[in-house]
């Protein structure tokens, strides 16, 4: 099949989500689809199922179904073991040809956005890149994928009218995460895989895993940064400790690296870093404007400033109105109490 | 060795906004630039093949004013540049422009064949990161996607260190392959004079529709499974909420991380095995 068009007779029906595992980690990204895909099924009236490709996977297919799926599609072979886009774009597309489902969705991560467009390819359908909110026209029951573009600027809503299926990548983090259900079950169908190990022309030769820390400031979910508010080097850990208690990424303005308190590839602005975190905590730091074009599409800005005129304020969803010193410490607290028992985001 | 490299002009978005009458974008007088990731596949063909020998083509997808990006691109040491121009190619998404840019990847493939494809990681205006995956199955390589350094090149195989959420993977791929390049990849070169007074005069080749064996229903708006529906600016920035802290700083912070949690702008996850990606 070259195209795959609505009309001809074809029941393109049900709601997928492709949970991601790899490396022995499922990302959470998973689990917020399987929520948003519940309500999507619902106003549909339709299926929510989960796919599951990779190897010795049956503890992954308990925990779809404890976050709400009622059917799951397994492939588990060891070629799958390591993400690869060969193999998994094959399994997938396998499966979305034979069981025909109207929507699927899959993290927008660099797995799902490596190998998204490759079944959407291989299937002649539309993709959506990065979502950030889902939703079905009342009338048409299209699926309405919105998405930022134009490095956040704007934002547009797509559609993919006349060819099945609808496929999204969902941004991580925007949805919520659905309440985990012990001891739900469902149906579970099996398929194999139909690629072997000789006919995959990539391997991978290594993973150099790197911590919360390391991760590149442009792909951060959540930032700290600190401005000359902060008033010297020693106070740094400050800092770091609201950062540490959040998983959150350090980062600053101009003026901190001038003052040579932490290196240029920690700047953001016009001439360091553009950032699109979803939460950007700006400490002390005035919101010049050389600052604020490298920051102002994170989704939800929240500044501290002892300042009541400091132009980061306006960019921010919420503005804390007071000394630093007396409020990170507060801040690095009750994160730390609330994040107890697991990670944030 | 042989390395083409999709080369696409784009407004230079931190100029672009949304007439807020209209809801429609506001290019006018926004500068075209090359787009960023793209620069740097470029800049890594370049070095790969001045260590190993070769040709450095170019192919673009655009209007004719594209042209200038082009010459620009040229004056970095490319070898070649072609311009796919035809009013049938505007209106493509990324799946009919991966399609647009395949075959003509597929004619000179025909002529010379090709080790290496490079994208970059994704274009600045469209921001879909979906080309380079589309041209690789469309060309039947194998891919690599957010590549920031190539380790190893021989005449059969490419090894590369990937940028991914958990850390970065090194990963082999056999040739020929496709590899979409992330900034980390290189420092992007000057051009010397001699080669910018070579490209200033250097005459993109110009294909259209009809120079290529093209199938209508593949590309422009009728190839293009996804349509805009809407376009809009982002929730907007104004109107914050200001929360005072100068009085009852306890009392402030815990108001606001009761908010933040509640509107799901920081979510609890269950800690995983393996830790936080
Ligand atoms: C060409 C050019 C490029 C530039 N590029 C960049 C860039 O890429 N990135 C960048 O960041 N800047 C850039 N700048 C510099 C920019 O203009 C500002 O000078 C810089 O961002 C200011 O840094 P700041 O906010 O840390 O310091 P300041 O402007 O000094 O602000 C400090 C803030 O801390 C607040 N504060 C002080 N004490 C406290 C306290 N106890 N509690 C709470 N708040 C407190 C103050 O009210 C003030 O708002 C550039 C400038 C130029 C000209
Ligand atoms: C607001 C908006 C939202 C959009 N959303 C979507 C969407 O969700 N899904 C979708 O399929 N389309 C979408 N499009 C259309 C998409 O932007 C165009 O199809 C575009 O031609 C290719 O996608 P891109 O800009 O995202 O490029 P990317 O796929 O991000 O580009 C990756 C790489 O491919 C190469 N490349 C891309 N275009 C060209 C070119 N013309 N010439 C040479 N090389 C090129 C470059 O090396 C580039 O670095 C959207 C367009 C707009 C205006």
């Amino acid at each position: 099949a070259k195209s795959a068009p609505v009309a001809g007779g074809d029941v393109w029906s049900g709601v997928w989500i492709i949970v991601e595992y790899n490396h022995g980690r499922i990302a959470p990204v998973s689990w917020e689809l399987l929520g948003e895909g519940r309500k999507l099924a619902d106003v549909i009236g339709c299926e929510l199922c989960a796919v599951i490709t990779g190897y010795q996977v049956d503890h992954v297919i308990r925990e779809a179904f404890a976050y709400g799926a009622e059917k799951v599609y397994v492939i588990d072979d060891p070629v799958l073991e390591n993400f690869r886009t060969e193999p998994y774009a094959e399994a997938i597309t396998g499966l979305v040809r034979k069981y025909q489902p109207e929507i699927i969705l899959m993290g927008a991560t660099a797995i799902g956005r490596d190998v998204f467009p490759a079944v959407a390819t291989r299937l002649r359908t539309g993709l959506t890149a990065d979502c950030t909110v889902l939703g079905i026209d009342p009338e048409t029951k299209l699926l309405q994928q919105t998405r930022p573009a134009f490095g956040g600027n704007i934002m547009a809503t797509i559609l993919c009218r006349s060819r099945r299926p609808q496929m999204s990548t969902v941004r991580p983090r925007v949805m919520a995460m659905p309440a985990r259900v012990e001891g739900r079950s469902g149906e579970i169908v099996r398929e194999q895989q139909s690629m072997t190990e000789d006919e995959i022309r990539t391997k991978v030769l290594e993973f150099i895993p790197g911590d919360a820390k390391s991760i590149f400031l442009d792909k951060a979910e959540i930032i700290v940064a600190v401005g000359l508010g902060i008033a010297s080097q020693k106070n740094l850990p400050l800092v770091e400790e609201l950062a540490d208690s959040l998983g959150a990424t350090l980062a600053c303005t101009r003026g901190v690296v001038e003052a040579g308190w932490m290196s240029h590839d920690h700047q953001v602005g016009q001439t360091g870093v553009t950032v699109r975190p979803k939460v950007y905590i700006a400490i002390g730091i005035s919101g010049a404007i050389q600052h604020l074009v490298g920051m102002e599409t994170s989704d939800y800005i929240i500044a501290v400033n002892n300042d009541p005129e400091a132009g980061i304020f306006r960019v921010a969803n919420y503005g804390i109105l007071g000394d630093l010193f007396q409020v990170v410490p507060l801040l690095t607290a009750e994160f730390k109490k609330r994040l107890q028992h697991g990670v944030a985001n | 060795m042989h390395f083409v490299v999709c080369l696409k002009q784009v407004p230079d978005t931190s100029e672009v906004r949304i007439d807020p009458n209209t809801n429609t974008l506001m290019r006018e007088g926004v500068p075209s630039i090359i787009n960023p990731y793209d620069a740097h596949a470029l800049e890594e063909a370049i070095r790969l093949r001045d260590k190993m020998g070769g040709k450095v083509t170019i192919v673009s997808m655009g209007p004719p004013q594209a042209k200038e990006a082009l010459r620009k691109a040229m004056s970095f040491g490319a070898d070649r540049a072609i311009l796919l121009t035809d009013r049938g190619f505007a209106g493509s998404d990324s799946l009919a422009t991966a399609y647009i840019l395949t075959v003509a990847i597929q004619k000179i493939h025909a002529e010379e064949p090709i080790d290496i494809v490079f994208t970059g990681k994704e274009a600045i205006d469209g921001d879909t990161a979906q080309t380079g995956p589309g041209i690789a199955q469309r060309l039947g390589f194998p891919q690599l996607t957010y590549g920031i350094r190539v380790r190893e090149i021989d005449n059969t195989s490419v090894t590369v260190e990937r940028k991914t959420e958990g850390g970065r993977e090194v990963a082999k791929a056999l040739l020929p392959a496709l590899i979409t390049v992330e900034k980390e990849m290189n420092e992007l070169r000057y051009a010397t004079l001699p080669d910018m007074m070579k490209a200033a005069v250097y005459e993109p080749e110009m294909w259209d529709a009809k120079s290529l064996p093209y199938d209508t229903a593949e590309m422009g708006l009728k190839g293009s499974p996804t349509s805009v529906s809407r376009i809009f600016p982002p929730p907007g920035r104004s109107g914050g909420e200001r929360i005072d802290a100068t009085t009852d700083p306890k009392g402030a912070v815990a108001n606001l991380v009761e908010k933040v949690f509640q509107e799901n702008i920081i979510m609890v996850h269950p800690a995983v095995k393996g830790g936080r990606a």
